[in-house]
């Protein structure tokens, strides 16, 4: 029983990151459809931003929340120079987009690599998130504890946003139903454009915290990009809950797995879980009423 | 109109008719060269002729396995410089053409191809992981060329194509598992990537563990890039084994070795024996999460031989004071210099001439003298157990008395019979 409630706390915290690395995404595919491969290559922007901002100020902590907020700016400019270059022209042809983007993930890994060299960096974790606490039998690492708490922030952040600003209201209609938003004098153009930013941003601020749990090295990011893209697609397309389940619910099926058989066995274990749960709901686990007749 | 329609369906039925018929008649006609006469097929374009001779360097310049291949290009190229500042090869200067091999094992077999029958080189250093190998043998053998492989790796292999620089198994996992033993470890914990090389490796460990009184108390692999050991990791720490053997491949390492350390897991109380980090490796794991932990390889940059020195200082000088050298480069510059001495002795640059000439060619590496084994193709070399040190470099702590002859088999190991010989 210890066992598995330990199991459930780590299943938690791969939530967690699976979440942080999902919930831009939930935002620029989720919310706007586009399915965009270099994704993880904005994640990956935002590990060697942490890494860039560590070599300048030199103090570990310091350098992690200094570069919480610039690796927003660093991952929202790229995402917004993406969208306004390609994605503005591919909003009709999805699988353009998917080839285009997918092209753009390469270039950038190859513009790390050719940047900051083929070998990964390493990223000091700050002397105060070293080492782990004992929580209900298990010994979790303080740095999981930090992404747990990132997450619920980003989550809080993301839906006030939505909720309540004059911004986030323009998104939802937008996404609701486009036409009739540009009808009521919305520019579309300009919503797309600043949904782009905050998802692609949100995946800036996903590298700098996965800087403290994994590599930085120019595909660092490809790991993260499959799993994120199914949180969205098992959470339901457009919703942020869905993905906060999604993420947890995925994240603690793979721990519990893990316990009774092998790591390899349980990510087919969680595939297969995936594969039966979109054959009996197709459209994820919340859905997104909206408005429009397709 | 129906009979409009006819005439293409009895188009079509002939076209198929005809295609088919040429297909079988070619199929038939290669199977035949191929059992007949193999030789005209095969013969070399190699252009002996001029003041230069060229070689292939197949490395993966980009995708995932450029983290690592890239440096033994930077090897293979400081070899050939300084090979050909002393004069060539039987005079000839080297030149190289460089391909990419893109980390995918297909493309590795496709450039393969492409610089035995096009660019005409006289031999092929690279290749890094196990698959991209296995790609390019049947190319090497069908071609009747040569390919210099560079890396350890998990053998029960030999081609007469091939001449396997790196260490076979029993240079490097028996060596470290026998230091191990020695060191009074009773219980071992396993874990991998998943993937070709982990699984032979813990497949021969789990055979030498039953032979020798050592417990294997778990087994575990990840994807190659997995960055998830909370549950690995817990378990490791609740198993409570004496030592953990890893044989997990590039990113995963960090991962794994930070999550380690974060949970309270040290060397002093539970040693990691890992056989793919490397002095390239240490830096981005992060010291202060891996120090104090073994590997296994044959050579370190801190071996101490009048040949390293050299090796080290002109590699730093052509490349820069800030990096390191580690086994698989020097591996590689070693696989040069064998190609060359090789082709030396044997006066010629022809395949079947290299291949007769190769048996006891040896060159004062780096690491020590490596001797090839003209039977396997293999080298003898000194196995090395390392330290990771503060200042990110490995130090030997145990070493093999003298050169291991390569067993790529294990025929020489009773309690190695009953593996099978898994491709």
């Amino acid at each position: 029983m210890d066992l598995l409630v330990g199991q459930l706390f780590t299943g938690l915290s791969t939530g967690s990151i699976l979440l942080l690395a999902a919930l831009g995404l939930s935002l620029t595919f989720g919310q706007m459809g586009v399915i965009n491969m270099a994704h993880g290559e904005f994640i990956m922007a935002g590990c060697y931003t942490a890494y860039v901002t560590q070599q300048v100020v030199g103090d570990a902590g310091a350098s992690l929340l200094i570069a919480l907020p610039i690796g927003f700016l660093v991952g929202g400019t790229m995402g917004l120079i993406l969208e306004a270059l390609l994605i503005r022209h591919l909003y009709h042809r999805p699988l353009d987009t998917l080839l285009v983007t997918f092209g753009v993930g390469l270039v950038l890994q190859q513009v790390a690599r050719d940047v900051f060299g083929a070998p990964a960096v390493n990223v000091t974790v700050p002397e105060a998130l070293r080492g782990g606490v004992d929580l209900l039998g298990t010994t979790v690492p303080k740095t999981r504890l930090f992404i747990m708490a990132l997450a619920i922030v980003a989550v809080a952040a993301v839906t006030l946003v939505l909720r309540f600003t004059p911004a986030g209201r323009r998104i939802r209609a937008v996404v609701g139903n486009r036409d009739l938003a540009e009808t009521a004098g919305i520019s579309s153009r300009t919503v797309d454009a600043g949904t782009f930013f905050i998802g692609s941003g949100l995946a800036g601020v996903a590298g700098v915290a996965l800087t403290l749990i994994g590599s930085t090295s120019p595909t660092t990011g490809q790991s993260y990009l499959v799993d994120a893209f199914l949180v969205v697609v098992a959470g339901g397309m457009g919703r942020i809950k869905g993905a906060v389940v999604a993420a947890v619910a995925l994240g603690a099926t793979q721990a519990v797995f893990e316990t009774y058989s092998t790591a390899s066995l349980a990510k087919v274990g969680v595939f297969v879980v995936i594969v039966i749960f979109l054959q009996l709901r197709p459209q994820g686990l919340f859905t997104l009423r909206t408005r429009s007749l397709a | 109109m129906p009979q409009r329609f006819k005439f293409p369906a009895r188009d079509f039925a002939r076209t198929l008719a005809a295609t088919t018929a040429v297909t079988a008649l070619v199929a038939t006609a290669a199977c035949g060269s191929r059992a007949g006469e193999e030789t005209v097929a095969t013969e070399s374009c190699v252009d002996t002729s001029g003041d230069t001779i060229k070689v292939g360097a197949l490395n993966s310049l980009s995708g995932t396995m450029a983290i690592s291949e890239t440096t033994v290009r930077d090897a293979i190229y400081m070899a050939i410089d300084e090979i050909n500042a002393a004069g060539g090869v039987l005079d000839k200067e080297i030149e190289i053409v460089a391909e990419d091999g893109a980390s995918e094992p297909t493309i590795f077999a496709e450039k393969a191809e492409k610089l035995i029958r096009e660019d005409c080189t006289a031999a092929v250093f690279g290749g890094w992981t196990s698959a991209s190998r296995k790609a390019m043998l049947p190319v090497f053998e069908d071609n009747d060329s040569l390919l210099y492989y560079p890396v350890q790796y998990e053998g029960l292999e030999a081609s007469e194509n091939i001449f396997y620089t790196g260490a076979t198994t029993n240079q490097q996992i028996i060596p470290a598992l026998d230091y191990l033993a020695e060191t009074g470890v009773k219980s071992i914990y396993l874990v991998g990537s998943d993937y070709v090389f982990p699984r032979t490796a813990n497949a021969i460990i789990n055979a030498y563990a039953e032979a020798h009184g050592i417990e294997v108390l778990g087994e575990d692999y990840v994807t190659l890039g997995s960055t998830e050991f909370s549950t690995i990791v817990n378990q490791v720490k609740s198993a409570g084994a004496d030592a953990v053997f890893n044989t997990l491949n590039g990113d995963s390492n960090v991962a794994f070795f930070r999550e380690y350390s974060n949970v309270g897991l040290t060397a002093d109380q539970m040693p990691v024996m890992s056989v793919s980090i490397a002095e390239e490796e240490v830096g981005g794991i992060g010291i202060e999460n891996i120090e104090g932990q073994l590997a296994a390889w044959n050579y370190y940059q801190t071996v101490e031989s009048p040949a390293n020195t050299t090796f080290v200082e002109a590699f730093k000088a052509e490349y820069g004071a800030d990096r390191v050298t580690s086994d698989p480069m020097e591996a590689a510059y070693n696989s040069v210099y064998l190609w060359a001495a090789t082709v030396e002795k044997a006066g010629s640059f022809a395949v079947a001439d290299v291949q007769a000439a190769a048996d006891g060619v040896s060159f004062e590496s780096p690491e020590g003298t490596v001797v090839i084994d003209g039977d396997n193709h293999h080298v003898s070399k000194t196995a090395r157990i390392g330290e990771i040190n503060a200042d990110g470099l490995l130090y030997t702590v145990w070493e093999s008395e003298g050169a291991i002859e390569p067993d790529p088999f294990l025929e020489g190991y009773d309690w190695a019979a009953d593996l099978s010989v898994t491709e």
